[in-house]
């Protein structure tokens, strides 16, 4: 345990804080668009805090669809986060109860990313690193949310700033960062052929979950790699 | 303005906050309960970051415009060789370039 291992995670997730900013701030603005107030909007990004989800979430409210439909559809596009946990479960094992309580509820994309790439390259991951990684992701991303809800109606077009463009941008960065990982082509392309084809056939936001699901069959079913590591390796690795 | 929050939202936001948090927590509860991880669920396991970061980069390529084809595989021949930031930069640049200079 040392403040080194804080302090690394905050600056590695404000770097995630400042480049999510301006989905924070599109999130708020949109939100005020569809109707909610500045609160509202702030007790989505506290509570639900999951990006994509809180303005898939907006979206259908404006729509007035079935309040169940809206909770599931949030569930589905956060689907992908029973397969972050359960791959995050064997670097977290020395974690207590509560602390786990808290890993779980500030599990994004990004943490996910950033904490599984500590774990495979033997650092460890500790509590530490890891709530402040979380930690300064999520304030700033409820501050910005709140700023733009309360600027909502103020802001340019976000196309003509390039703002659309960050956010899958962003993904493909995480997804060039995994490529030396055994059977990353094959998964790549399985999950790309499933979310596009997902994407026409069934539609949004299913296609997140059918193109991860395919991905994940195909991994399964590709030769077992000799240099995998064993279950607990990296938790042994712990001191 | 008008409320600061009204109980039906407010209601919906937290069932939208507690079925996300379901799927947070839910890998965990289900990995938790086998005894031992077989190879090949271990392997299928690995590959999962990659998979579902997939699916939110290809279906935005394929639906995107020119723009956005344009901004995506800048930033991918620089991803390739520099790291994060200068990614995002390249994507956002391209696709600045092709908007305001190329008009797609």
């Amino acid at each position: 345990m040392n403040r080194s291992e804080f302090k690394q995670g905050v600056k590695g997730g404000l770097i995630i804080a400042l480049s999510s900013a301006p989905f924070a701030v599109l999130f708020g603005a949109v939100a005020s668009d569809n109707g909610l107030s500045v609160m509202e909007a702030g007790l989505m990004s506290a509570t639900v805090y999951a990006g994509a989800s809180q303005l898939v979430g907006i979206e259908l409210f404006g729509h007035h669809v079935a309040p169940w439909l809206i909770v599931l559809s949030v569930f589905a596009v956060n689907f992908r986060h029973i397969l972050y946990s359960a791959a995050l479960t064997r670097y977290i094992t020395h974690f207590t109860p509560v602390q786990k309580l808290l890993t779980f509820f500030v599990l994004t994309d990004p943490q996910f990313a950033e904490a599984v790439k500590r774990g495979e390259s033997g650092q460890g991951v500790s509590f530490r690193w890891y709530i402040g990684f979380g930690a300064a992701i999520y304030f700033p991303w409820l501050f910005f949310s709140v700023i733009g809800a309360f600027f909502g109606r103020m802001m340019g077009d976000p196309r003509s700033l390039a703002i659309d463009v960050l956010l899958p941008v962003y993904f493909l960065g995480l997804v060039i960062g995994f490529r030396s990982k055994p059977g990353f082509y094959p998964v790549v392309v399985a999950s790309a052929l499933g979310s596009v084809l997902g994407y026409h056939f069934v539609g949004s936001p299913w296609h997140v979950s059918i193109g991860a699901a395919v991905g994940v069959v195909v991994a399964a079913f590709l030769p077992l790699s000799t240099d995998s590591v064993p279950a607990n390796a990296a938790a042994e690795m712990e001191s | 303005m008008t409320d600061l929050i009204s109980a039906d939202m407010a209601l919906l936001i937290l069932a939208a906050a507690v079925a996300t948090y379901l799927t947070r927590i839910g890998g965990y509860v289900l990995i938790t309960r086998m005894k031992t991880i077989p190879p090949r669920m271990e392997q299928a396991l690995n590959a999962v970051p990659a998979a579902v970061l997939t699916t939110l980069v290809a279906p935005a390529f394929f639906n995107g415009g020119w723009d956005v084809k344009i901004a995506m595989l800048a930033a991918l021949v620089v991803g390739i060789r520099y790291p994060g930031l200068l990614l995002l930069g390249a994507g956002w640049a391209a696709a600045m370039i092709c908007r305001h200079l190329l008009g797609f």
